[in-house]
């Protein structure tokens, strides 16, 4: 048992939101002009920059597809983004597991048959880490990838959820993450509902999952109104600029 | 809602770190007042109108801050104080300061009548305040008390009917801050004098009031910091205090003395510096020449005469609980003794400062004599309280209703100690009734063995099946269950018993072997993890059987009705199925849930009847012989393994029926079916530890029997050494052999006696999570096996249930289960709390039994026959075993004071020169452990009286009500023994006469007196039988 009190008895967490509630998200696209496609979002502390480049020819040969872009994701954390500086290295497991769980999003909804033999390269960096790291960076990726114009049968939307203490809660923060609360992760399209990425790696109650998920599913929902409305503020930004 | 990040900062471990939290203010906290509308609350907490005190016009809402509830935590749990509103600062402070308290006051929370609110202040947009600069988090926090009344205060002003709030506060200055601010503001005992209530005012914990000496009688404690840089350097030393039961100015500390592990020994007021039983300590060692070389020396304190005979009273009452210390603390006190023996001094300390307080609540009574007002006054006075624990300091309290208070029993908190006063000073809670009453001592009892025995609330009830009573097996149940119910399944229990959770079934199998079937009650089919009613069963641990009660682990329609294995009902049940073959060896073994219907409830008197009459020859009969003889089988073959059959004197009382007195008492009676059911429990226990741990090596729940430690046998060994009789305990099997071995012809109570007295030397048997020990230490040694567990109990342990759910995971997996069974830390946890619960529950038996011997020697004086079954330094210890009891008789005069002054007359028509008070009249002699008199001896020559272990001896005993309703004694209740055999002058007593009458005395002690020094030589010569003069002329 944690010693720390995350769910209060009068149903606040400690940061002081209810346990349905997302913190604080910004986001806002094209923040580098070098990238195809770029993307800044937040989840409370949690701070990403996505960079997508391509489609572009492939770097190596021997990995092209005739048929379909491949896509390639790099996944790195900044060594200043926790309060304690710990250096990384490029090889690390956990960073290239959650590279291929983004990769493994994506590949079913960015249309890559449109971009045969070429390469998509997805580069996350996250910059401040506060909990969600996975849902953010998906986040980020997806709005970054729409940055870039390429084609996707949808929004991916991602979203932690967690059983925290005795209620579900989602976007865990970092210190509900670390006090042994199980967390599922998921991935969503939020127009068909289909989900492209489920992920947990503690244990959870099995009677417990359906609401959790559940929860995780609405909060994919809210965070696709979020996602939605940066694209469109972006892209009416962008038609006010041509049509002058 | 307005969203706001806050910025806190925060160390770790050593480590600057730089934290940084979100933090989110609200607008939608409401403030729960039911008057108020135009907050969006659905429910309210805070009444609509709340009580009125005299000192303020309008109904009001109380809002205390921390210290009140750090102080003044009993007067809130009052009924009379109803519609507070806890603040987030003052509750988060709380739990800081202390998890006990914050417990209280959540459990107060929950409890709707007392309408308490919790306003999430620091959560709430317009009651946040950021810390400003060069302000200290107190201050910070007190201002935040003061602008979320005055939220408040704003906030219900309009509101009708009308309302106020009031800040409660004992600090001074919050107070004029708060009045300044146009807030109201007051103490609590001005609030509580207003109320007109004197229990409450009693409750009121005032230090200041009751500090009355203004010279230091102690010595600083050191700082904090202090504390730990010593600790750090090896100048102090860290460790629980434990006070010995013996004297309450005399404690230990058990800790690591340059890297070894010993004990520190701490003596005298002074040196003990205000710490108190069970408190974290840090002590400084004392230079060598101050060290001591025995550990009970009767400390003499020249201030206060009473001091002494008082710690002779606790002694005696530390003697009665002698059974209690049975193992660990037996060991290391054998220890200590020997090290006394080489003469090698022990080391010893001072407190120099306290790292942790473990007060908690006394059961006690107020010292008559130290209430000097004439009756009926109600001023209030300082009385002094003694705590039922007689390792508990006196403390001073300060009550306004000492007269209704003398006689009873009452509970007391400590508040604090300050340096300047002798006694720590406390403050009255509540009154449990009248001492010597059966069911105020019973209650006394619990609550000072910290056995939860509260009802069970309506929360853990709303988890019992809604069918109540009508409950019955379904055809659902039948998924995933055998049905056994054709089966000829019997439970046989002791008389009277309405838990079943056992049942047995054999089959004759056509290849000649036999099925046998253990049957237990599927408790975890209706207790599911994580509900109230687990968390409630898992708290309590274990069902703890008193004389005349019950205190029940799982709610009574489980344990006695839907649970309990009763005849003709089907019931659900954990099977464990072997197949046995002739030599009832296990060929199979097999678990599964299961349907049973038990063909019979049997006693166990019933079930030997049914063995031993011929004429019966139904199934179930023929059942249970086949049992009986497989049941003998495994026990040979257990006892060859090397189990041990010890004893220990149990003793049962037959109770009146009406007032449950007790009548009668008898030695508790083994039949030959006790052992059948043992077996069988036996073996299915050994059978799942195997299974479970199997399927969970790292957090099964088992339970083990550590070898005791040699050095707890030392004292024994030497004391049987003297009777040619040897003591082999290098392994439980040659114990077994050599207990076996030890019978002595004339004396025919000698092996029981033995085996007793071995059981005290074990250690205690303990729950652990098989991840916390090496494979090696899992052995159970008393049962000679290498793995053990409880699963035949789960109506009445909680371990056992725990226990259900790891064999259900491992036998089917296809269930789902939460980390509850595979979490080593958690597991661990709960481990140590049942062996907490179970102990404390084995001590309230025990505790009950004595109330209960007391009570039937009240008004009686009984002469009989005892055994001497431990020495001490100026006392041996009898044990009778007719009715299983212990008592100390004392080796020095004084300590018969009271019998001296009756029997002045007698005595002096006797013996001219009976020894001064104190001197004692026995000494004892460490080379043969044993007292003897003191009178010069010639070289070779025995003395003329000598009291040894295994000795017997007649005592009287009675029950010392001499200072019946003030005094000491008195309330203490002691059971009274009194040596009549062998005759000692100045200790022994004269049989039952009429101490009234002075003159009849004097002629039947002088009788006595020519008597009994014949008995004397008689006593003196009989221990020198020819057989053991031997050995010691050898040795």
């Amino acid at each position: 048992m944690s010693r720390v009190e995350l769910l209060s008895p009068e149903g606040l967490r400690i940061d002081g939101r209810r346990p349905a509630e997302l913190r604080k998200i910004t986001s806002t696209t094209a923040v580098l002009s070098q990238a195809d496609g770029s993307a800044y979002l937040e989840h409370g502390n949690t701070k990403v920059l996505a960079a997508v480049y391509g489609p572009r020819e492939a770097r190596h040969r021997a990995l092209v597809l005739h048929d379909r872009a491949i896509i390639n994701v790099e996944f790195n954390v900044a060594p200043f983004s926790t309060g304690e500086r710990r250096r990384r290295t490029k090889n690390d497991k956990r960073l290239l597991e959650m590279a291929s769980f983004v990769k493994q999003t994506f590949e079913p909804v960015v249309v890559t048959t449109l971009y045969a033999r070429s390469q998509i390269d997805i580069y996350l960096q996250i910059i401040q880490h506060d909990g969600g790291t996975l849902q953010a960076c998906i986040n980020a990726a997806t709005m970054a990838l729409i940055d870039a114009g390429i084609a996707m049968t949808d929004y991916v939307c991602a979203c932690t959820a967690g059983w925290v203490e005795r209620e579900a809660a989602i976007d865990l923060n970092h210190i509900e993450e670390s006090s042994d609360t199980s967390e599922v992760t998921v991935a969503m399209l939020p127009k068909s509902g289909k989900i492209t990425l489920m992920q947990m790696e503690s244990r959870l109650h099995v009677d417990k999952l359906e609401e959790v998920l559940s929860l995780a599913g609405e909060g994919c929902k809210q965070m696709h109104v979020v996602m939605d409305k940066t694209i469109r503020d972006r892209a009416e930004d962008l038609a006010a600029k041509m049509a002058v | 809602m307005l969203r706001q990040k806050a910025f806190v900062k925060k160390t770790k471990s050593g480590k600057v770190l730089k934290v940084v939290k979100e933090h989110y203010l609200r607008d939608d906290i409401w403030c729960s007042a039911e008057a108020c509308k135009e907050c969006g609350h659905t429910e309210t907490v805070l009444s609509a109108t709340p009580s009125i005190n005299k000192l303020f016009p309008l109904p009001h809402y109380i809002i205390p801050d921390t210290n009140i509830f750090m102080n003044q935590i009993d007067v809130m749990e009052k009924p009379q104080i109803t519609n507070v509103i806890v603040l987030q600062t003052v509750l988060e402070e709380v739990k800081h300061l202390s998890l006990p308290i914050y417990k209280r006051v959540r459990d107060m929370i929950s409890n709707k009548e007392k309408h308490f609110y919790v306003f999430s202040n620091e959560h709430h947009r317009e009651t946040f305040i950021e810390k400003l600069k060069d302000e200290s988090p107190n201050d910070r926090n007190d201002r935040a008390i003061r602008v979320a009344t005055k939220w408040y205060a704003n906030h219900i002003k309009d509101l009708k009917p009308q309302v106020s709030v009031v800040m409660m506060t004992d600090d001074a200055a919050n107070r004029s801050k708060g009045t300044a601010d146009g807030l109201q503001a007051v103490s609590v005992k001005w609030y509580i004098e207003a109320l007109d209530n004197t229990e409450l005012l009693d409750m009121i914990s005032d230090s200041r009031e009751l500090d009355d000496g203004q010279q230091l009688i102690y010595s600083e404690h050191l700082t904090p910091a202090h504390l730990s840089n010593g600790i750090k350097t090896g100048k102090f030393h860290q460790g629980k205090l434990g006070i010995s039961s013996h004297n309450y100015l005399e404690g230990s500390v058990f800790t690591k003395i340059d890297g070894i592990e010993g004990t520190i020994l701490i003596v005298g007021r002074e040196n003990l510096n205000r710490a108190v039983d069970g408190d974290i300590i840090a002590v400084e060692l004392l230079p060598k020449s101050e060290w001591r070389t025995t550990p009970t020396g009767v400390v003499v304190d020249e201030e206060e005469e009473k001091e002494e005979e008082e710690s002779l009273k606790a002694e005696q009452k530390a003697a009665s609980e002698h059974k209690e210390d049975v193992t660990m603390t037996d060991a290391t006190k054998t220890a200590t003794t020997t090290s006394a023996l080489l003469d090698t001094p022990q080391p010893c300390g001072k407190v120099v400062g306290i790292i942790r307080r473990n007060w908690r609540q006394y059961c006690g009574f107020i010292d008559r004599k130290s209430v000097h007002t004439p009756a009926g006054s109600s001023a209030p006075i300082n009385v002094l309280f003694y705590a039922m624990d007689s390792k508990i300091p006196k403390i001073k309290i300060r009550t306004r209703q000492a007269h209704s208070l003398l006689g009873q029993r009452i509970i007391v908190s400590i508040d604090s100690w300050p340096k300047t006063s002798k006694f720590p000073i406390g403050h009255f809670i509540r009154s449990l009734g009248e001492a010597g009453d059966k069911s105020t001592e019973t209650e006394v009892l619990l609550l000072e063995h910290d056995v939860p025995f509260h009802e069970f609330s309506k929360q853990v009830l709303s988890f019992l099946p809604v069918e109540g009573e009508n409950w019955v097996v379904q055809p659902e149940h039948f998924n995933g269950r055998e049905d056994f119910r054709d089966l000829p399944v019997c439970s046989i229990d002791p008389p009277g018993c309405t838990d079943i959770d056992d049942a047995l079934h054999v089959v004759a199998l056509p290849n000649g072997n036999y099925q046998v079937g253990v049957h237990i009650a599927d408790v975890t089919h209706f207790v599911k993890p994580g509900n109230v009613m687990d968390a409630e069963a898992a708290s309590r641990g274990t069902t703890v059987y008193l004389v005349d009660k019950r205190i029940d682990m799982l709610p009574g329609l489980l344990g006695t009705n839907l649970c309990s294995l009763r005849s003709n009902v089907e019931r659900l049940a954990f099977s464990c199925i072997w197949e046995l073959n002739q030599d009832a060896e296990i060929v199979k073994v097999r678990f599964t849930k299961s349907v049973i219907a038990s063909k019979a409830s049997l006693t166990y008197e019933e079930a030997q009847n049914r063995i031993d009459d011929e004429r019966m020859q139904d199934d179930i009969t023929q059942g249970i012989r086949t049992l009986n003889t497989l049941a003998k089988k495994l026990k040979q073959k257990r006892l060859d393994m090397g189990a041990l059959t010890l004893a220990s004197p149990e003793v049962r009382f037959s109770l009146e029926r009406d007032t449950q007195d007790p009548v009668d008492v008898e030695m508790k009676e083994l039949k030959e079916t006790n052992a059948l059911v043992e077996e069988f429990m036996l073996l299915a226990n050994i059978s799942v530890a195997r299974k479970i741990f199997e399927k969970f090596p790292d957090s099964a729940m088992l339970r083990c029997h550590p070898t005791p430690p040699a050095s707890s046998f030392e004292k024994l060994e030497k004391a049987v050494a003297r009777m040619g009789i040897t003591i082999d305990h290098s392994t439980s099997k040659t114990l077994s052999e050599s207990l076996d071995n030890a019978v002595l012809p004339e004396e025919p109570y000698f092996n029981k006696l033995l085996r007793i007295m071995t059981t005290r030397c074990m250690m205690q048997a303990v729950y652990f999570c098989s991840g916390a020990k090496i494979e090696q230490e899992f052995r159970h040694y008393g049962l000679a096996t290498d793995i053990y567990t409880h699963f035949t109990s789960p109506i009445r342990r909680y371990s056992d249930v725990m226990v259900h759910r790891q064999l259900h995971a491992a036998i089917d997996s296809d269930i789902s289960y939460g980390n509850e069974l595979t979490d080593k830390e958690s597991m661990n946890e709960l481990c140590n709390v049942l062996n907490h619960r179970n102990r404390m529950a084995q001590q309230a038996a025990r505790s009950s039994v004595e109330l209960f011997t007391h009570l039937f020697f009240k008004n009686k004086v009984q002469e009989e026959e005892g055994y001497v079954i431990r020495i001490l330094k100026n006392a041996f210890i009898v044990l009778v075993p007719k009715y299983g009891i212990e008592g100390i008789v004392y080796a020095s005069a004084k300590a018969h004071k009271t019998t001296a002054a009756v029997d002045a007359t007698a005595t002096t028509a006797v013996a001219t020169t009976t020894p001064a008070a104190g001197q004692p009249i026995l000494v004892y002699n460490p080379e043969t452990d044993s007292l003897q008199s003191t009178e010069p001896l010639a070289e070779g020559e025995s003395p003329k009286i000598q009291i040894q272990l295994f000795q017997k001896v007649m005592v009287q005993i009675s029950i010392d009500d001499d200072l019946k309703g003030g005094g000491e004694g008195g309330m203490r209740q002691k059971l009274k023994m009194d040596l009549l055999k062998p005759w000692v002058e100045g200790i022994s007593v004269h049989g039952i006469c009429n101490k009234d009458d002075p003159e009849a005395h004097a002629v039947t002690s002088s009788l006595h007196a020519a008597d009994k020094s014949n008995s004397l030589k008689r006593e003196t010569e009989a221990p020198a039988t020819p057989k053991r003069a031997d050995k010691r002329s050898k040795a």
